[in-house]
């Protein structure tokens, strides 16, 4: 009997080995491959999910203001003519989103919009990256609930593909920040680029709820 | 010093890099065939070719030009016979003319990239050329009649 409790005993410990290693190596693996974007210099720690969906909630209201503020919104149109100006009309001249939504033939975004702002009220604000969202994953604001754009933001066939640690990367983004750098006569979002930031990640690490509307 | 090649010839000139393009092209070099129009980027009568897009002069830097490709209203053609100055005189298009090397420059990447635009594709690409003539029919058409001069060139323009 003693002899048979030793087995059991040796059995047990050696299979809780196994199993914690087989655990480790999962997790090491999954940590790289997700870690692994092919530039080390910009590797986000793993994102830690604390769950709370009363903090989460709040958060997105903060961040939905500024999603549907004119100067994000703007560039996140129903349709494929990008919007223009503080009430959102259609962009003068309608130019195209085009495929790659960098504009159509004579009227590609660029030809307007400069590396930098240009000086001056009324003139075309820039971005060395200035475009709208491509043909095919138009990442539409407006119009959405603040609970579709909850649900559109953390889904990755909607939302340029991306995963958690890209969404909140996404809030230094150039053309993000270029935002609240609009040039002349054009009102900021409604809260500053930090406080966005940080509601936008907790939104995210208390578990990207959706608002029940 | 700044240098610029504009219609395949370079120039190389003390100039202030945040000088506008249409400045350097009309002011220092002396060509004229672009025109100043609003100086804001919503008319589009300054349009020249940098590295083959449309961009507005009157917005872009002479840094943004400097050692790239620049062409004018006086580079598109060697003898002004491009299909679309073929045509455009062949349909009487201009009035008063003043916006029509804008025009012609925006028409010219439209049918570089598109050979035979339909009308929606040529009021995709000239919509942001404004004519106050309205000589917008006389343009449509034009631009049919220099895709089909084209393709009789062969498919060069």
């Amino acid at each position: 009997m003693k002899n048979q409790f030793n087995l059991n005993t040796s059995w047990r410990a050696y299979k809780t080995v196994i199993v914690m290693a087989v655990i480790l190596c999962t997790a090491g693996i999954m940590a790289f491959a997700l870690n692994s974007d092919g530039d080390h210099k910009n590797i986000i720690p793993l994102v830690v999910i604390k769950k709370d969906s009363v903090a989460s909630v709040k958060a997105f209201a903060s961040v939905y203001r500024v999603l549907m503020s004119p100067r994000c919104m703007n560039c996140h149109p129903a349709g494929d003519i990008p919007l223009q100006g503080d009430d959102s009309h259609l962009h003068t001249m309608l130019p195209k989103r085009g495929a790659e939504g960098k504009g159509v033939f004579a009227m590609k975004c660029a030809n307007c919009h400069q590396p930098e702002n240009t000086l001056g009220l009324h003139t075309p604000p820039g971005n060395t990256n200035w475009h709208l969202p491509p043909a095919n994953m138009k990442m539409v604001f407006e119009g959405k609930t603040p609970r579709q754009l909850a649900r559109q933001m953390v889904d990755p066939n909607h939302n340029g593909h991306k995963n958690m640690q890209q969404l909140i990367a996404h809030a230094d983004d150039g053309l993000v920040l270029a935002g609240w750098n609009m040039g002349e006569g054009r009102t900021k979002p409604p809260t500053s680029h930090a406080a966005f930031k940080k509601a936008w990640i907790t939104w995210i690490k208390t578990g990207a709820y959706a608002p029940k509307k | 010093m700044i240098s610029l090649k504009i219609n395949k010839k370079t120039y190389t000139v003390d100039a202030d890099p945040n000088m506008p393009l249409l400045w350097f092209i009309r002011d220092i070099i002396g060509l004229t065939g672009t025109k100043f129009g609003c100086g804001v980027a919503q008319c589009g009568a300054c349009v020249v070719h940098l590295n083959g897009e449309a961009v507005r002069s009157c917005v872009t830097k002479v840094s943004r030009a400097e050692n790239q490709d620049i062409t004018t209203i006086e580079g598109l053609s060697a003898h002004n016979d491009h299909p679309l100055q073929v045509a455009w005189n062949e349909e009487n298009v201009p009035q008063c003319g003043y916006c029509h090397s804008g025009q012609l420059m925006s028409a010219a990447v439209l049918l570089r990239d598109k050979p035979h635009p339909t009308d929606q594709e040529i009021d995709d690409a000239m919509a942001g050329n404004i004519c106050r003539c309205g000589t917008y029919l006389r343009i449509r058409k034009a631009i049919h009649l220099a895709a089909d001069l084209q393709e009789k060139n062969g498919g060069t323009v």
